[in-house]
């Protein structure tokens, strides 16, 4: 008899359009933006996509509430600027472009040596021990100027070791498509461990650590594991880090910088692979862009960041794929035109706010330059009670439809989602 | 004055300093108190690790602040505790309450970006400098001079209040109807509500009381220390410290947490030992070019400040529950 | 149906409330004109041309008031010296860049300005800034010839970015730490009340450095001043300082040496306050923004403080400080942005063009009109030599007047040093381009 055994499996044209696409994104977002600044920040959205999906994967899949991953990404990032003064100073030749992986290797030390510690609890004890952890790395930066380099921090010029095929990464360009290559092969491989059992069985922690026990898997060793691969990919990304600014502060060990990660990835949704992602680019858009449209960001920062908690604790990932249901199931059409609405009356009161906020901060700081500021090309006058009574009327305007038409959305929102789980229900009994 | 020397640690104490150091120590530890006794009540009734706490407690200073300039500090010693407490619980009725059945994470979560928003909100009002909030006229000044350096009477006052503050709660928790109703709805708040009592009300009532208790530290730390923008910053991640080495959830344990903290970080700067002289007085010479010679030089002076969080890892890592705690996590 | 009307409603109402919005609005206020240049002195290949410069500075966050403070003086000292009023009868343009008080921050903010078409870049608060800036506008200037910055460092003191990391395009105008101690224990040395000295200091470069400075220098100046104690706390942590005081108490001295700043400075003087400590504090940053109110609460207070400037100039700069504060209510004291102006105007004036390199080239080895009359950008590390002032925490006086922060006090000078006694060797190997 032979034994003749056909596999068959069906290519999955979805999944190799998504990746394409995203390396056609990655290719040719530097032809399209080309200015120095639209290098950098582009430079810095590979960086911070990789750290923030290694914070995924404690934070969205295993339900680990990190305060303290900068401490592994910082680690790496200074792993790196040593060891590229050590290429520069000719006792490691090592080309520049795997130091990268140095800094992984040293995120993954680290996460070994603190993640015995770390993740012997879980829940809130782990939440306060990586922030105990965090602040003792923060506050020991600034005592050992020998590795941390004290206040400066570590300088180094990545123009230096061998130059293959003629590439030194001086230029910004260059950087950025070395970042933009392990962008490509960390996503994936992030994307690949959340398909493996290890992945899986994250999941099943961050769900149900009992009955995970029952099945025969240990917790701890599987949130070890898993921390450790947190701490390689932080690495990488604090390693790029270093090379695309060529200094190493103790700012990237610090408590508000694990902050950022937190926000950031919880923004863009942390239930979803890909929220990270939209997280990671937010990130460098607020920071870099956002900060000098206004000074006030940071507040509006917080806000979104508190309306997200309470509205959709998923993120931006989470409402883009409960629309896109809604689109599949052909239920979408009524939708569009309350969302207008939300959206032009949501702008409205945001500017009467902005105004306002924009006001009191040049009654602050500014009021040496007169009483008189621009805000959108429309003069306005800290003194006179027609800006402010505009301001608060256009704001209080705007409110008032945004929740008048937010009670007829959420109305026939929730008539939709009991359509879409009947039709779940049924498909499922067929 | 006595001097007891112990060669080994190259420890010198003389009774000048042991007593300076004691009393700085305890009323350093009774603030911490202050501070972190709201915290551990949110905590133990709800379950809820209130981040945004050291935003309460700057709030207290800043509108203490305000009101001292209009109706004076006494005045302000009452309102703006009230005033944050009011803020406290409006915040619990209107957005904490929401987040409540998706678990303990988005609690955590929005408590961080209350932090976040109430620091921009003062920075927008109050401005970004350090405010001159200063100590009345009446406290300021030295109550006892002891061994030549003086003891403030403030300090004094800070001292009273705190203990003030513990026995108030502690006869509101034990005593008062209201008390063991809270009590009740910490463990079974079921059963609680099935009697009759309106448990989410209670909850609002005491995050409100324990952003108070925060309100009332920031109005008297608030000038003895510096008010300004960045002090929910620095005082946030101790009383964190204080909270978890204490035990989640235990009031005794804060008050001995707070009190050792305070008292060991205050005689630590005053020893100027270090593992290099250790090692000298055991006749090993340790130089600059030693391997890890950063590491051994460190004085312990140099290193009290971040002894709170050495002590916070250490108890997560061999006690969790804390010095005093009944629950974990 | 009944949608499309509350809509149409709703747009109108929007609508009219913004146009009554709008007109009600007026428009916004116009800055007064600068005067007309005249003087026939200023080069023709320069008149009239406006010079801008980045100031990349940390104006939100923690230390956002100074950063703030020190913008509005950049642009007061621009509208004063404009045009005919400096040698090359230029104007000068100052814009802001938020780096946020972080290196990495910064360096964003300079590939902006860079991408702006700044070619001067303007900063000082932070070393490390400072370290990151100087270092990514050399590599820049290197891979990037004819698009070359220059960098006017006003207020960061690490000596090493006159030393071993010194750069042609890095033109410091403040004096850096070893020239300040240098200052100091010149003038303790005629000191003979001081016999034992503490030093408490932040724990990290700056901190080390003030104490290793004041070591060396009391070393040779008077070696029979013994240094009883020192103390190198974690920087802006530290929330109680009286078992430091107690400390200093312990050790028997009778003066106090410390380079801290902000907070760290506050508490500590609030300690001493409270303990009843009356030792002569020598200070680095006095003066700055919420120090001096701090040191009003205390009683009859000793404190002095080593820097280029003090409280009480005549003159051109009396008239500017309180022109100032009638304008900003707020103090000025960052001299250095009238340093950085003059410095600028003279070197424009004398290389008879805006382009950075030949500014650069001329602005070093160049006397000008400083503060404290000439000073002197020293070739061989591009350090500004001027004079240093020892001043003193004094009651504001008929003849000086100026009342810091509000507080009827302000800084008195009591010896004023040459630029010779605070020079510092340097090791700076400066590569300059051809």
């Amino acid at each position: 008899m032979s034994n003749s055994i056909v596999k068959f499996k069906p290519l999955n044209i979805g999944r190799i359009l998504v990746w394409g696409f995203f390396a056609l994104v990655l290719l040719l977002a530097p032809l399209l933006f080309t200015s120095s600044l639209s290098h950098t920040m582009l430079s810095q959205m590979g960086i911070f996509i990789i750290i923030c999906l290694s914070y995924n994967i404690l934070l969205g899949q295993g339900g680990m509430l990190s305060f303290g991953h900068a401490v592994y990404s910082g680690l790496g990032a200074f792993m790196a600027i040593h060891t590229l003064n050590m290429i520069s100073s000719g006792t490691l030749p090592l080309p520049v472009s795997l130091v990268p992986i140095v800094g992984g290797l040293a995120g993954l030390v680290f996460a070994a040596i603190f993640g015995s510690v770390t993740v012997k609890k879980a829940g809130t004890p782990f939440a306060m021990i990586t922030l105990g952890i965090g602040e003792l790395i923060w506050a020991m930066s600034l005592m050992f100027p020998g590795f941390f380099g004290g206040e400066g921090g570590v300088s180094g010029n990545r123009v230096t070791g061998s130059s293959p095929f003629g590439i030194t990464f001086g230029p910004q360009i260059q950087l950025y498509y070395l970042i933009a290559l392990y962008t490509f092969v960390c996503t994936a491989l992030m994307f690949a461990l959340t398909r493996t059992p290890l992945g899986r069985m994250l999941n099943a922690v961050r769900d149900n650590p009992e009955r995970v026990e029952f099945v025969g898997y240990d917790t701890q060793r599987v949130r070890y594991i898993a921390f450790m691969i947190a701490g390689f990919f932080a690495g990488i990304g604090g390693a790029l880090a270093a090379l695309n600014f060529e200094i190493v502060t103790s700012e990237n060990v610090s408590g508000p910088r694990s902050g950022v990660f937190l926000l950031f990835t919880f923004l863009g949704g942390a239930t979803f692979f890909f929220g990270a992602i939209i997280g990671g680019i937010l990130s460098v858009l607020a920071f870099v862009l956002f900060s000098e449209l206004t000074k006030a960001w940071l507040l509006y920062l917080g806000l979104l960041f508190l309306f997200m908690v309470m509205y959709a604790p998923g993120g931006f990932a989470s409402l883009i794929m409960m629309n896109l249901r809604v689109v599949s199931y052909g239920k979408f059409k009524p939708l569009i035109g309350k969302y207008c609405v939300l959206f032009v009356s949501g702008v409205v009161a945001l500017l009467g706010l902005a105004a306002m906020v924009e006001m009191i901060y040049h009654m602050q700081l500014n009021q040496a330059l007169g009483e008189g500021l621009t805000f959108l090309n429309i003069g306005l006058n800290v003194k006179s009670a027609a800006s402010w009574g505009g301001a608060v009327a256009v704001m209080l305007v705007g409110s008032l439809i945004f929740e008048f038409t937010r009670r007829k959305f959420a109305v026939q929102w929730s008539t939709i989602q009991e359509f879409i789980e009947n039709e779940i229900k049924r498909k499922e009994s067929l | 004055m006595g001097h007891l020397r112990a060669p080994f640690f190259l420890l010198n104490i003389d009774m000048e300093f042991f007593t300076n150091s004691l009393l700085n120590g305890i009323s350093y530890g009774l603030l911490l108190f202050m501070l972190s006794s709201g915290l551990t009540l949110i905590f133990s009734m709800m379950g809820v690790l209130n981040f945004a706490h050291a935003s309460f407690y700057m709030l207290g200073a800043f509108f203490a602040y305000t009101i001292t300039q209009f109706l004076g500090f006494w005045v302000a010693l009452f309102i703006a505790p009230l005033v944050v407490g009011i803020v406290g619980a409006g915040f619990e009725r209107y957005f904490l309450r929401k987040v409540h059945p998706f678990g303990h994470v988005p609690e955590l979560l929005i408590t961080f970006g209350l932090a976040f928003i109430l620091l921009e909100l003062v920075q927008l009002v109050w401005g970004r400098a350090s405010l001159d909030y200063r100590i009345p006229a009446a406290l300021d000044g030295p109550l006892f001079t002891l061994f030549g350096t003086q003891f403030p009477k403030y300090r004094a006052f800070m001292m009273f209040v705190a203990l003030m503050m513990l026995l108030s709660i502690w006869l509101l928790l034990t005593r008062t109807r209201i008390g063991l109703v809270i009590q009740a709805a910490l463990t079974h708040p079921e059963t609680a509500q099935a009697l009759g009592h309106n448990v989410p009300r209670v909850f609002m009532l005491v995050f409100g009381g324990g952003a108070a208790l925060a309100g009332l530290a920031g109005v008297i730390g608030g000038n003895a220390f510096v008010t300004e923008p960045g002090m929910a910053a620095t005082v946030g991640s101790i009383i964190f410290v204080v909270v978890v080495v204490g035990g989640l959830g235990s009031l005794g344990g804060a008050l001995l947490a707070s009190l050792l903290i305070g008292v060991v970080q205050t005689f630590a700067v005053g020893i100027d030992a270090s593992l290099v002289g250790a090692a000298a007085s055991l006749g090993v010479a340790v130089t600059s070019s030693t391997f890890g010679y950063e590491l051994l030089s460190l004085k312990v002076s140099q290193v009290a400040p971040i002894m709170p969080y050495l002590f916070m890892v250490l108890i997560l890592i061999f006690r969790p529950k804390g010095l005093l705690g009944t629950r974990e996590g | 149906m009944k949608f499309a009307l509350k809509a149409v409603t709703a747009s109108v109402v929007l609508l009219t409330s913004g146009l009554v919005f709008a007109q009600a609005a007026k428009p916004a206020a116009k800055p007064a004109a600068a005067a007309a240049p005249t003087v026939a002195a200023a080069p023709s290949e320069t008149k009239g041309q406006t010079v801008k410069i980045a100031m990349i500075e940390g104006l939100s966050g923690a230390f956002a008031n100074v950063g703030q403070n020190q913008l509005k003086s950049y642009q007061f000292v621009a509208e004063r010296l404009a045009g005919a009023k400096n040698p090359a009868g230029v104007n000068f343009e100052f814009v802001a860049f938020d780096n946020k008080g972080s290196p990495q921050e910064a360096l964003n903010q300079l590939k902006a300005a860079i991408d702006q078409g700044f070619r001067y870049v303007t900063q000082g608060n932070s070393s490390a800034v400072a370290g990151a800036l100087s270092d990514a506008i050399s590599k820049h200037n290197e891979r990037n010839p004819g698009k070359e910055v220059v960098y006017l460092n006003y207020a960061a003191v690490d000596p090493a970015l006159t030393n071993e990391r010194c750069s042609f395009w890095h033109f410091r105008l403040d004096a850096d730490t070893s020239m300040k101690m240098e200052a100091l224990t010149s003038f303790v040395k005629d000191e003979a009340k001081v016999k034992s000295v503490y030093l408490i200091n932040q724990n990290y470069a700056h901190g080390q450095q003030v104490a290793k400075y004041f070591k060396e220098g009391i070393a040779r100046k008077r070696p029979d001043v013994k240094i009883v104690g020192e103390d190198l706390h974690p920087i802006a942590q530290v929330k109680d300082f009286s078992p430091y005081v107690a400390k200093i108490k312990a050790a028997g001295a009778d003066a106090i040496v410390t380079g801290n700043w902000g907070t760290d400075m506050t508490l500590l003087v609030k300690a001493l306050n409270d303990a009843g400590m009356k030792l002569p504090l020598y200070a680095y940053y006095a003066g700055v923004s919420g120090t001096p109110t701090a040191l009003a609460q205390g009683k009859d207070m000793n404190v002095s403080q080593v820097a280029i400037s003090h409280s009480n100039f005549t003159g051109e700069l009396r008239q500017l400080r309180n022109d100032f504060k009638t304008k900003f209510n707020d103090d000025y004291y960052t001299f250095q942005t009238y340093l950085a102006v003059s410095m600028l105007a003279q070197g424009v004036a004398n290389a008879k063009s805006i382009d950075p390199v030949k500014v650069a080239f001329a602005m070093e080895d160049m006397t000008f009109k400083g503060i404290s009359g000439e000073a002197k950008m020293r070739k061989s590390d591009h350090q500004l030599q001027q004079h240093i002032y020892i001043s003193k925490w004094t009651k504001a006086t008929a003849k000086d007047p100026y009342s810091e922060e509000n507080t009827g006090f302000n800084f008195a000078v009591v010896k004023a040093l040459e630029p010779y006694v605070s020079s510092t060797p340097t090791s700076c190997q400066m590569k300059r381009p051809s």
